[in-house]
Protein backbone atom coordinates (compact mmCIF):
# COMPACT_ATOMS: atom_id res chain seq x y z
CA UNK A 1 0.00 0.00 0.00
CA UNK A 2 2.60 2.03 0.76
CA UNK A 3 4.55 1.61 -2.18
CA UNK A 4 1.58 2.27 -4.56
CA UNK A 5 0.99 5.71 -2.89
CA UNK A 6 4.73 6.44 -3.20
CA UNK A 7 4.49 5.27 -6.84
CA UNK A 8 1.34 7.40 -7.07
CA UNK A 9 3.17 10.55 -5.72
CA UNK A 10 6.50 9.72 -7.89
CA UNK A 11 3.73 9.76 -10.82
CA UNK A 12 2.76 12.65 -9.78
CA UNK A 13 6.03 14.98 -9.25
CA UNK A 14 7.24 13.33 -12.17
CA UNK A 15 4.42 14.80 -14.47
CA UNK A 16 3.71 18.06 -12.85
CA UNK A 17 8.09 19.01 -12.95
CA UNK A 18 7.56 17.62 -17.29
CA UNK A 19 4.77 19.71 -17.12
CA UNK A 20 6.20 23.20 -15.58
CA UNK A 21 10.01 22.42 -17.63
CA UNK A 22 7.80 22.27 -21.00
CA UNK A 23 6.10 25.38 -20.31
CA UNK A 24 9.25 26.60 -19.42
CA UNK A 25 10.36 25.65 -22.94
CA UNK A 26 7.56 26.95 -24.46
CA UNK A 27 8.02 30.30 -22.63
CA UNK A 28 11.61 30.92 -24.10
CA UNK A 29 10.91 29.32 -27.51
CA UNK A 30 8.06 32.24 -27.65
CA UNK A 31 11.03 34.49 -26.64
CA UNK A 32 13.14 33.01 -29.83
CA UNK A 33 10.44 33.48 -32.07
CA UNK A 34 10.39 37.31 -31.18
CA UNK A 35 14.16 37.52 -31.09
CA UNK A 36 14.23 35.44 -35.06
CA UNK A 37 11.41 37.73 -36.61
CA UNK A 38 13.69 39.86 -38.25
CA UNK A 39 13.50 37.40 -41.58
CA UNK A 40 10.20 37.24 -41.52
CA UNK A 41 9.08 41.00 -41.33
CA UNK A 42 12.45 41.33 -43.86
CA UNK A 43 11.55 38.64 -46.27
CA UNK A 44 7.89 39.82 -46.17
CA UNK A 45 7.06 36.89 -49.27
CA UNK A 46 7.74 34.57 -46.83
CA UNK A 47 5.34 35.46 -44.33
CA UNK A 48 2.68 36.43 -46.67
CA UNK A 49 2.46 32.86 -47.94
CA UNK A 50 1.68 31.60 -44.81
CA UNK A 51 -1.38 34.37 -44.72
CA UNK A 52 -1.92 32.45 -47.78
CA UNK A 53 -2.16 29.02 -46.57
CA UNK A 54 -3.35 29.57 -43.05
CA UNK A 55 -5.57 32.38 -44.03
CA UNK A 56 -6.93 32.42 -47.38
CA UNK A 57 -7.26 28.71 -47.34
CA UNK A 58 -9.05 28.92 -44.18
CA UNK A 59 -12.02 31.15 -45.83
CA UNK A 60 -13.89 28.75 -47.46
CA UNK A 61 -14.78 26.64 -43.56
CA UNK A 62 -14.72 30.09 -41.63
CA UNK A 63 -17.49 31.97 -44.22
CA UNK A 64 -19.40 29.00 -44.37
CA UNK A 65 -19.34 28.43 -40.34
CA UNK A 66 -19.96 32.47 -39.86
CA UNK A 67 -23.59 31.99 -42.29
CA UNK A 68 -24.27 29.12 -40.30
CA UNK A 69 -23.77 30.75 -36.95
CA UNK A 70 -25.32 34.11 -37.79
CA UNK A 71 -28.27 32.26 -39.35
CA UNK A 72 -29.04 29.94 -35.86
CA UNK A 73 -28.51 33.51 -33.79
CA UNK A 74 -31.13 34.54 -36.06
CA UNK A 75 -33.58 31.93 -35.83
CA UNK A 76 -32.90 31.67 -32.06
CA UNK A 77 -33.03 35.49 -31.02
CA UNK A 78 -36.46 36.07 -32.77
CA UNK A 79 -37.89 33.34 -31.16
CA UNK A 80 -36.56 34.87 -27.79
CA UNK A 81 -37.13 38.61 -28.66
CA UNK A 82 -40.59 38.04 -30.12
CA UNK A 83 -41.92 37.11 -26.67
CA UNK A 84 -40.84 40.28 -24.88
CA UNK A 85 -41.94 41.95 -28.18
CA UNK A 86 -38.91 43.73 -29.64
CA UNK A 87 -37.92 41.53 -32.46
CA UNK A 88 -36.49 45.22 -34.40
CA UNK A 89 -33.62 44.35 -31.57
CA UNK A 90 -32.90 41.33 -33.84
CA UNK A 91 -29.93 42.83 -35.62
CA UNK A 92 -28.28 44.46 -32.21
CA UNK A 93 -28.28 40.85 -30.59
CA UNK A 94 -26.76 39.06 -33.70
CA UNK A 95 -24.33 42.00 -34.13
CA UNK A 96 -23.37 42.11 -30.32
CA UNK A 97 -23.46 38.42 -30.18
CA UNK A 98 -21.06 38.34 -33.65
CA UNK A 99 -18.45 40.84 -32.41
CA UNK A 100 -17.86 40.59 -28.96
CA UNK A 101 -17.90 36.96 -28.22
CA UNK A 102 -18.77 34.65 -30.95
CA UNK A 103 -16.72 36.02 -34.16
CA UNK A 104 -13.34 35.83 -32.16
CA UNK A 105 -13.86 32.29 -30.34
CA UNK A 106 -15.65 30.35 -32.94
CA UNK A 107 -13.53 31.90 -35.47
CA UNK A 108 -10.50 31.10 -33.18
CA UNK A 109 -11.74 27.80 -32.67
CA UNK A 110 -12.25 26.68 -36.34
CA UNK A 111 -8.43 28.64 -36.91
CA UNK A 112 -7.05 25.99 -34.33
CA UNK A 113 -8.97 23.09 -36.14
CA UNK A 114 -7.96 24.08 -39.82
CA UNK A 115 -4.91 26.04 -39.52
CA UNK A 116 -3.27 25.26 -35.78
CA UNK A 117 -3.16 21.54 -36.52
CA UNK A 118 -1.85 21.72 -40.50
CA UNK A 119 1.08 24.01 -39.06
CA UNK A 120 1.84 21.40 -36.38
CA UNK A 121 2.13 18.58 -38.63
CA UNK A 122 3.93 20.34 -41.08
CA UNK A 123 6.36 21.65 -38.68
CA UNK A 124 6.29 17.99 -36.89
CA UNK A 125 6.53 16.60 -40.48
CA UNK A 126 9.87 18.79 -41.50
CA UNK A 127 11.25 17.97 -38.12
CA UNK A 128 10.77 14.06 -38.68
CA UNK A 129 12.09 13.77 -42.29
CA UNK A 130 15.71 15.87 -40.73
CA UNK A 131 14.45 18.89 -42.76
CA UNK A 132 15.41 21.08 -40.09
CA UNK A 133 18.21 19.69 -39.17
CA UNK A 134 19.17 20.22 -42.61
CA UNK A 135 18.37 23.19 -42.53
CA UNK A 136 20.32 23.99 -39.55
CA UNK A 137 23.29 22.78 -40.77
CA UNK A 138 22.94 24.56 -44.02
CA UNK A 139 23.46 28.24 -41.16
CA UNK A 140 19.78 28.65 -41.50
CA UNK A 141 18.35 28.98 -38.47
CA UNK A 142 14.88 26.83 -38.75
CA UNK A 143 12.94 29.12 -35.73
CA UNK A 144 13.64 32.28 -38.35
CA UNK A 145 13.06 30.62 -41.66
CA UNK A 146 10.10 28.30 -40.92
CA UNK A 147 8.91 29.45 -37.23
CA UNK A 148 8.42 32.38 -37.39
CA UNK A 149 6.80 33.45 -40.30
CA UNK A 150 3.98 30.96 -39.80
CA UNK A 151 3.60 32.74 -36.26
CA UNK A 152 3.15 35.84 -37.98
CA UNK A 153 1.06 34.82 -40.69
CA UNK A 154 -1.53 33.05 -38.02
CA UNK A 155 -1.52 36.35 -35.72
CA UNK A 156 -1.99 38.27 -39.14
CA UNK A 157 -4.50 35.92 -40.42
CA UNK A 158 -6.80 35.60 -37.47
CA UNK A 159 -8.55 38.98 -36.55
CA UNK A 160 -9.42 38.86 -40.57
CA UNK A 161 -10.66 35.53 -40.35
CA UNK A 162 -12.84 36.68 -36.97
CA UNK A 163 -13.69 39.85 -38.72
CA UNK A 164 -14.76 37.63 -41.85
CA UNK A 165 -17.07 35.34 -39.89
CA UNK A 166 -18.47 38.40 -38.00
CA UNK A 167 -19.71 40.04 -41.20
CA UNK A 168 -21.09 36.63 -42.61
CA UNK A 169 -22.80 36.24 -39.64
CA UNK A 170 -24.51 39.54 -39.80
CA UNK A 171 -25.58 38.31 -43.03
CA UNK A 172 -26.92 35.24 -41.72
CA UNK A 173 -28.78 36.99 -39.21
CA UNK A 174 -30.32 39.05 -41.60
CA UNK A 175 -31.00 36.30 -44.06
CA UNK A 176 -32.79 34.83 -41.67
CA UNK A 177 -34.36 37.62 -39.84
CA UNK A 178 -35.33 39.88 -42.33
CA UNK A 179 -35.51 37.81 -45.75
CA UNK A 180 -36.94 34.50 -44.32
CA UNK A 181 -38.93 35.78 -40.83
CA UNK A 182 -40.02 39.15 -41.93
CA UNK A 183 -38.00 41.49 -39.25
CA UNK A 184 -38.15 45.36 -40.29
CA UNK A 185 -34.89 45.42 -42.36
CA UNK A 186 -34.48 49.82 -41.20
CA UNK A 187 -34.91 48.76 -37.82
CA UNK A 188 -32.76 45.63 -38.23
CA UNK A 189 -29.51 48.13 -39.31
CA UNK A 190 -30.67 51.10 -37.77
CA UNK A 191 -30.86 49.66 -34.43
CA UNK A 192 -27.68 47.80 -35.28
CA UNK A 193 -25.95 50.57 -36.12
CA UNK A 194 -27.07 52.74 -33.31
CA UNK A 195 -26.25 50.34 -30.75
CA UNK A 196 -22.72 48.84 -31.59
CA UNK A 197 -20.04 50.68 -30.25
CA UNK A 198 -16.33 51.13 -32.30
CA UNK A 199 -14.29 51.06 -29.23
CA UNK A 200 -16.20 49.15 -26.82
CA UNK A 201 -17.59 46.43 -29.13
CA UNK A 202 -15.34 45.89 -32.90
CA UNK A 203 -12.25 47.22 -31.05
CA UNK A 204 -12.42 45.14 -27.97
CA UNK A 205 -13.60 41.82 -30.60
CA UNK A 206 -10.58 42.37 -32.86
CA UNK A 207 -8.18 42.65 -29.96
CA UNK A 208 -9.53 39.43 -28.47
CA UNK A 209 -9.09 37.91 -31.96
CA UNK A 210 -4.99 39.01 -32.11
CA UNK A 211 -4.78 37.53 -28.81
CA UNK A 212 -5.98 34.33 -29.63
CA UNK A 213 -4.27 34.68 -33.05
CA UNK A 214 -1.21 34.90 -30.90
CA UNK A 215 -2.56 31.41 -28.81
CA UNK A 216 -3.24 29.22 -31.79
CA UNK A 217 0.09 30.23 -33.61
CA UNK A 218 2.55 29.85 -30.84
CA UNK A 219 0.56 26.50 -29.74
CA UNK A 220 0.68 25.53 -33.28
CA UNK A 221 4.67 26.05 -34.22
CA UNK A 222 5.65 25.15 -30.58
CA UNK A 223 3.82 21.44 -30.81
CA UNK A 224 5.24 20.88 -34.21
CA UNK A 225 8.65 22.12 -33.39
CA UNK A 226 8.42 20.01 -29.99
CA UNK A 227 7.42 16.73 -31.64
CA UNK A 228 8.78 13.74 -31.30
CA UNK A 229 10.09 12.66 -34.76
CA UNK A 230 7.81 9.60 -35.24
CA UNK A 231 4.67 9.17 -36.78
CA UNK A 232 3.08 8.76 -33.46
CA UNK A 233 4.81 12.06 -32.07
CA UNK A 234 3.72 14.29 -34.71
CA UNK A 235 0.00 12.83 -34.61
CA UNK A 236 0.02 13.80 -31.03
CA UNK A 237 1.54 16.94 -31.30
CA UNK A 238 -1.68 17.72 -33.99
CA UNK A 239 -3.88 16.53 -31.06
CA UNK A 240 -2.16 18.47 -28.61
CA UNK A 241 -2.61 21.77 -30.44
CA UNK A 242 -6.33 21.57 -31.07
CA UNK A 243 -7.08 20.40 -27.31
CA UNK A 244 -4.49 22.73 -25.72
CA UNK A 245 -5.28 26.17 -27.98
CA UNK A 246 -8.94 25.62 -27.85
CA UNK A 247 -8.72 24.88 -24.04
CA UNK A 248 -6.37 28.32 -23.99
CA UNK A 249 -9.26 30.56 -26.33
CA UNK A 250 -11.72 29.98 -23.98
CA UNK A 251 -9.87 30.51 -20.69
CA UNK A 252 -8.65 33.74 -22.42
CA UNK A 253 -11.63 34.80 -23.26
CA UNK A 254 -13.17 34.81 -19.70
CA UNK A 255 -10.11 36.89 -18.80
CA UNK A 256 -10.56 38.97 -21.58
CA UNK A 257 -14.28 39.64 -21.46
CA UNK A 258 -14.14 39.95 -17.86
CA UNK A 259 -11.39 42.85 -17.76
CA UNK A 260 -13.09 44.60 -21.42
CA UNK A 261 -16.89 44.32 -20.66
CA UNK A 262 -17.29 44.43 -16.60
CA UNK A 263 -20.21 46.87 -16.32
CA UNK A 264 -20.79 47.82 -19.37
CA UNK B 1 47.64 9.14 -41.22
CA UNK B 2 50.45 12.15 -41.64
CA UNK B 3 49.22 14.35 -44.16
CA UNK B 4 47.15 17.66 -42.95
CA UNK B 5 44.36 17.25 -41.37
CA UNK B 6 40.71 18.99 -41.89
CA UNK B 7 39.19 17.76 -38.80
CA UNK B 8 40.72 16.34 -35.46
CA UNK B 9 38.62 14.76 -32.91
CA UNK B 10 40.50 14.21 -29.63
CA UNK B 11 39.50 12.19 -26.73
CA UNK B 12 35.87 12.68 -27.57
CA UNK B 13 33.16 11.61 -25.19
CA UNK B 14 29.44 12.03 -25.37
CA UNK B 15 26.37 10.76 -23.14
CA UNK B 16 22.68 11.12 -23.59
CA UNK B 17 21.42 11.98 -20.17
CA UNK B 18 23.82 9.22 -18.05
CA UNK B 19 23.53 7.03 -20.70
CA UNK B 20 27.05 7.28 -23.04
CA UNK B 21 26.96 7.18 -26.60
CA UNK B 22 30.88 7.85 -27.78
CA UNK B 23 33.87 6.81 -25.21
CA UNK B 24 37.01 8.10 -25.97
CA UNK B 25 37.41 8.50 -29.65
CA UNK B 26 40.25 9.64 -31.64
CA UNK B 27 39.94 10.32 -35.43
CA UNK B 28 41.30 12.48 -37.91
CA UNK B 29 40.22 13.49 -41.14
CA UNK B 30 42.85 14.38 -43.83
CA UNK B 31 42.24 17.47 -46.31
CA UNK B 32 41.20 15.88 -49.99
CA UNK B 33 40.47 12.22 -48.51
CA UNK B 34 36.93 10.10 -47.91
CA UNK B 35 37.12 8.56 -45.03
CA UNK B 36 34.28 5.56 -44.01
CA UNK B 37 33.20 5.69 -40.20
CA UNK B 38 31.29 2.34 -40.04
CA UNK B 39 30.02 0.50 -37.45
CA UNK B 40 26.18 -1.30 -36.60
CA UNK B 41 23.22 0.46 -36.23
CA UNK B 42 22.92 2.57 -32.64
CA UNK B 43 26.70 2.10 -32.56
CA UNK B 44 26.98 6.30 -32.20
CA UNK B 45 28.79 7.14 -35.90
CA UNK B 46 25.37 9.67 -36.81
CA UNK B 47 26.18 11.40 -33.40
CA UNK B 48 30.02 11.47 -34.66
CA UNK B 49 28.58 13.36 -37.60
CA UNK B 50 26.52 15.55 -35.19
CA UNK B 51 28.93 16.34 -33.08
CA UNK B 52 31.20 17.67 -36.03
CA UNK B 53 28.44 19.94 -37.20
CA UNK B 54 28.27 21.34 -34.22
CA UNK B 55 24.44 20.20 -33.63
CA UNK B 56 25.77 18.45 -30.57
CA UNK B 57 28.07 19.40 -27.50
CA UNK B 58 30.33 16.26 -26.39
CA UNK B 59 30.63 15.73 -22.93
CA UNK B 60 34.38 16.09 -22.54
CA UNK B 61 37.03 16.07 -25.83
CA UNK B 62 36.77 18.01 -28.32
CA UNK B 63 36.10 18.48 -32.77
CA UNK B 64 38.07 20.67 -34.67
CA UNK B 65 37.00 21.46 -37.63
CA UNK B 66 39.79 23.92 -39.85
CA UNK B 67 41.57 24.41 -36.55
CA UNK B 68 38.07 25.77 -34.66
CA UNK B 69 36.84 23.83 -31.91
CA UNK B 70 33.54 23.12 -32.84
CA UNK B 71 31.65 23.17 -29.53
CA UNK B 72 33.26 26.14 -28.33
CA UNK B 73 32.10 28.59 -31.36
CA UNK B 74 29.46 30.80 -30.68
CA UNK B 75 25.78 31.25 -32.80
CA UNK B 76 27.37 33.06 -35.60
CA UNK B 77 30.81 31.36 -35.70
CA UNK B 78 28.99 28.38 -36.09
CA UNK B 79 26.47 29.16 -38.55
CA UNK B 80 30.12 30.34 -40.65
CA UNK B 81 31.61 27.10 -40.20
CA UNK B 82 28.31 25.20 -41.31
CA UNK B 83 28.32 27.35 -44.54
CA UNK B 84 31.91 25.66 -45.34
CA UNK B 85 30.25 21.99 -44.93
CA UNK B 86 28.24 19.83 -46.71
CA UNK B 87 25.30 17.29 -45.40
CA UNK B 88 23.69 14.60 -46.82
CA UNK B 89 21.50 13.39 -44.48
CA UNK B 90 20.41 9.51 -44.78
CA UNK B 91 16.91 9.94 -46.78
CA UNK B 92 17.89 13.01 -48.51
CA UNK B 93 16.17 15.42 -46.28
CA UNK B 94 14.76 17.27 -49.32
CA UNK B 95 12.44 20.34 -48.71
CA UNK B 96 9.06 18.76 -49.42
CA UNK B 97 7.89 22.14 -50.12
CA UNK B 98 10.44 23.31 -52.99
CA UNK B 99 11.02 22.06 -56.23
CA UNK B 100 14.59 20.54 -56.94
CA UNK B 101 15.73 23.64 -58.27
CA UNK B 102 14.97 25.57 -55.29
CA UNK B 103 15.89 22.62 -53.16
CA UNK B 104 19.61 23.42 -54.59
CA UNK B 105 19.21 27.32 -54.93
CA UNK B 106 18.28 27.95 -51.31
CA UNK B 107 21.71 28.12 -49.64
CA UNK B 108 22.57 30.38 -52.37
CA UNK B 109 19.60 32.91 -52.22
CA UNK B 110 20.21 32.74 -48.38
CA UNK B 111 23.61 33.21 -48.36
CA UNK B 112 24.85 34.82 -51.15
CA UNK B 113 23.71 38.03 -53.06
CA UNK B 114 24.32 36.42 -56.14
CA UNK B 115 21.67 37.35 -58.99
CA UNK B 116 19.39 34.64 -60.24
CA UNK B 117 20.46 34.37 -63.76
CA UNK B 118 23.88 32.96 -61.93
CA UNK B 119 22.27 31.48 -59.40
CA UNK B 120 20.29 29.39 -62.57
CA UNK B 121 24.05 28.79 -63.92
CA UNK B 122 25.22 27.00 -60.59
CA UNK B 123 22.08 25.18 -59.82
CA UNK B 124 22.16 23.16 -63.35
CA UNK B 125 25.72 22.86 -62.72
CA UNK B 126 25.70 21.34 -59.91
CA UNK B 127 22.91 18.79 -61.37
CA UNK B 128 24.71 17.85 -64.21
CA UNK B 129 27.48 17.09 -62.09
CA UNK B 130 24.66 14.50 -60.04
CA UNK B 131 23.44 13.23 -64.04
CA UNK B 132 20.15 15.24 -63.05
CA UNK B 133 19.76 18.19 -64.96
CA UNK B 134 16.71 17.25 -66.50
CA UNK B 135 14.71 16.90 -63.45
CA UNK B 136 14.92 20.91 -62.25
CA UNK B 137 11.62 20.96 -62.27
CA UNK B 138 10.37 18.15 -60.69
CA UNK B 139 8.88 17.90 -56.98
CA UNK B 140 10.72 15.81 -54.54
CA UNK B 141 7.42 13.39 -54.21
CA UNK B 142 8.25 13.35 -57.69
CA UNK B 143 12.04 11.51 -57.66
CA UNK B 144 12.75 7.85 -56.79
CA UNK B 145 15.30 7.01 -53.54
CA UNK B 146 18.21 6.96 -55.53
CA UNK B 147 17.22 10.55 -57.27
CA UNK B 148 16.64 11.78 -54.35
CA UNK B 149 19.66 10.97 -52.44
CA UNK B 150 21.76 12.91 -55.96
CA UNK B 151 19.53 15.91 -55.47
CA UNK B 152 20.67 16.00 -51.23
CA UNK B 153 24.25 15.43 -52.80
CA UNK B 154 23.88 18.36 -55.59
CA UNK B 155 22.46 20.51 -52.75
CA UNK B 156 25.03 19.30 -50.09
CA UNK B 157 27.45 21.02 -52.31
CA UNK B 158 25.95 23.81 -54.04
CA UNK B 159 28.53 26.31 -51.71
CA UNK B 160 31.53 23.73 -53.19
CA UNK B 161 31.96 22.71 -49.11
CA UNK B 162 35.39 22.11 -47.39
CA UNK B 163 34.01 19.20 -45.84
CA UNK B 164 31.04 16.60 -47.00
CA UNK B 165 29.29 14.50 -44.47
CA UNK B 166 27.46 11.67 -45.74
CA UNK B 167 24.89 10.18 -43.23
CA UNK B 168 24.23 6.52 -44.56
CA UNK B 169 24.15 7.60 -48.35
CA UNK B 170 23.29 3.68 -49.58
CA UNK B 171 20.56 3.04 -47.09
CA UNK B 172 17.68 1.50 -49.42
CA UNK B 173 18.88 1.81 -52.98
CA UNK B 174 18.85 -0.47 -55.54
CA UNK B 175 22.53 -1.76 -56.74
CA UNK B 176 22.62 0.78 -59.93
CA UNK B 177 21.72 3.81 -57.67
CA UNK B 178 24.14 2.80 -54.76
CA UNK B 179 26.79 2.26 -57.89
CA UNK B 180 26.06 5.74 -59.16
CA UNK B 181 25.82 7.47 -55.55
CA UNK B 182 29.30 5.78 -54.56
CA UNK B 183 30.87 6.91 -57.73
CA UNK B 184 29.48 10.44 -57.29
CA UNK B 185 31.07 10.79 -53.76
CA UNK B 186 34.48 9.78 -54.94
CA UNK B 187 34.23 11.71 -57.90
CA UNK B 188 32.55 14.92 -56.52
CA UNK B 189 35.23 15.47 -53.20
CA UNK B 190 38.56 14.54 -55.89
CA UNK B 191 36.75 17.55 -58.16
CA UNK B 192 36.14 19.75 -55.15
CA UNK B 193 39.41 19.25 -53.64
CA UNK B 194 37.30 18.19 -50.44
CA UNK B 195 37.46 16.29 -47.52
CA UNK B 196 34.47 13.66 -47.09
CA UNK B 197 33.28 11.60 -43.83
CA UNK B 198 30.76 8.53 -45.03
CA UNK B 199 29.15 6.96 -42.01
CA UNK B 200 27.64 3.99 -43.16
CA UNK B 201 27.16 -0.20 -42.68
CA UNK B 202 27.46 -0.76 -46.20
CA UNK B 203 31.31 -2.50 -46.12
CA UNK B 204 31.47 -3.52 -50.10
CA UNK B 205 30.11 -0.25 -51.58
CA UNK B 206 31.82 2.01 -48.78
CA UNK B 207 35.37 0.38 -49.47
CA UNK B 208 35.45 0.52 -52.97
CA UNK B 209 35.67 4.45 -52.88
CA UNK B 210 37.23 5.66 -49.07
CA UNK B 211 40.79 6.13 -48.99
CA UNK B 212 40.74 5.32 -44.88
CA UNK B 213 37.86 3.51 -42.81
CA UNK B 214 36.92 3.78 -38.96
CA UNK B 215 35.40 1.13 -37.13
CA UNK B 216 33.25 1.86 -34.18
CA UNK B 217 31.15 -0.32 -31.70
CA UNK B 218 29.59 0.38 -28.67
CA UNK B 219 30.24 4.42 -28.74
CA UNK B 220 34.56 3.00 -29.31
CA UNK B 221 36.97 2.95 -31.97
CA UNK B 222 37.66 -0.67 -32.30
CA UNK B 223 39.88 -0.71 -35.94
CA UNK B 224 41.02 1.49 -38.63
CA UNK B 225 43.06 1.30 -41.33
CA UNK B 226 42.90 1.65 -45.49
CA UNK B 227 40.45 0.01 -47.06
CA UNK B 228 42.23 -2.67 -48.44
CA UNK B 229 43.61 -3.21 -44.76
CA UNK B 230 40.23 -3.81 -43.60
CA UNK B 231 38.95 -6.71 -45.98
CA UNK B 232 42.23 -8.33 -45.14
CA UNK B 233 41.77 -7.98 -41.48
CA UNK B 234 42.06 -10.80 -38.56
CA UNK B 235 40.61 -8.65 -36.20
CA UNK B 236 37.06 -10.68 -34.89
CA UNK B 237 34.64 -7.75 -35.13
CA UNK B 238 36.23 -6.74 -38.39
CA UNK B 239 36.25 -9.93 -39.82
CA UNK B 240 32.15 -10.18 -38.75
CA UNK B 241 31.39 -7.02 -40.22
CA UNK B 242 32.88 -7.22 -43.14
CA UNK B 243 31.98 -11.03 -44.09
CA UNK B 244 28.62 -10.51 -42.68
CA UNK B 245 28.79 -13.45 -40.57
CA UNK B 246 25.22 -13.79 -38.05
CA UNK B 247 27.72 -14.33 -35.19
CA UNK B 248 30.60 -13.41 -33.15
CA UNK B 249 31.60 -10.52 -30.86
CA UNK B 250 28.73 -9.03 -31.94
CA UNK B 251 26.49 -11.91 -31.09
CA UNK B 252 23.32 -13.37 -32.92
CA UNK B 253 21.47 -14.04 -29.80
CA UNK B 254 20.09 -11.42 -27.63
CA UNK B 255 21.57 -11.43 -23.50
CA UNK B 256 19.93 -13.85 -22.09
CA UNK B 257 19.86 -14.48 -17.53
CA UNK B 258 19.69 -18.49 -18.39
CA UNK B 259 20.11 -20.77 -20.76
CA UNK B 260 17.81 -22.27 -22.97
CA UNK B 261 18.66 -25.90 -21.09
CA UNK B 262 18.03 -24.17 -17.95
CA UNK B 263 14.79 -22.61 -19.39
CA UNK B 264 13.07 -25.98 -20.67
CA UNK B 265 14.43 -28.02 -17.25
CA UNK B 266 12.49 -25.38 -15.60
CA UNK B 267 9.68 -25.82 -17.75
CA UNK B 268 9.95 -29.92 -17.25
CA UNK B 269 9.91 -29.29 -13.29
CA UNK B 270 6.60 -27.27 -13.14
CA UNK B 271 5.24 -29.96 -15.66
CA UNK B 272 6.22 -32.52 -13.87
Amino acid sequence: MDNALLRFLQYLGNQVTRRIWRLGFASRFFLAIFLQSGTAFRRLNLTLREIYFTGVLSLIIILVSGLFVGMVLGLQGYDTLQRYGSTEALGILVALSLVRELGPVVAALLFASRAGSAITAEIGLMKATEQLSAMEMMAVDPIARVVAPRFWGGVVSMPLLAALFSAMGIFGGYLVGVQLIGVDEGSFWSQMQASVDFRQDILNGVIKSFVFGIIVSWVAVFEGYDADPTAEGVSGATTRTVVTSSLAILAADFILTAFMFRGA
Amino acid sequence: MPQESLVEIRNLNFSYDSRPILSGINMTIPRGKVVAVMGSSGCGKTTTLRLIGGQLKPTSGEVRVGGQVVHQLDASKLYALRRRMGMLFQFGALFTDMSVYDNIAFQMREHTDLPETMIRDLVLMKLHAVGLRGAHNLMPSELSGGMARRVALARAIALDPMLIMYDEPFAGLDPISLSIVGELIRKLNDALGASSIVVTHDVHESLKIVDYVYFVSEGKIVAEGTAEEMKNSTAPYVHQFVWGEADGPVPFHYPSRTTYGEELLEREVKRG
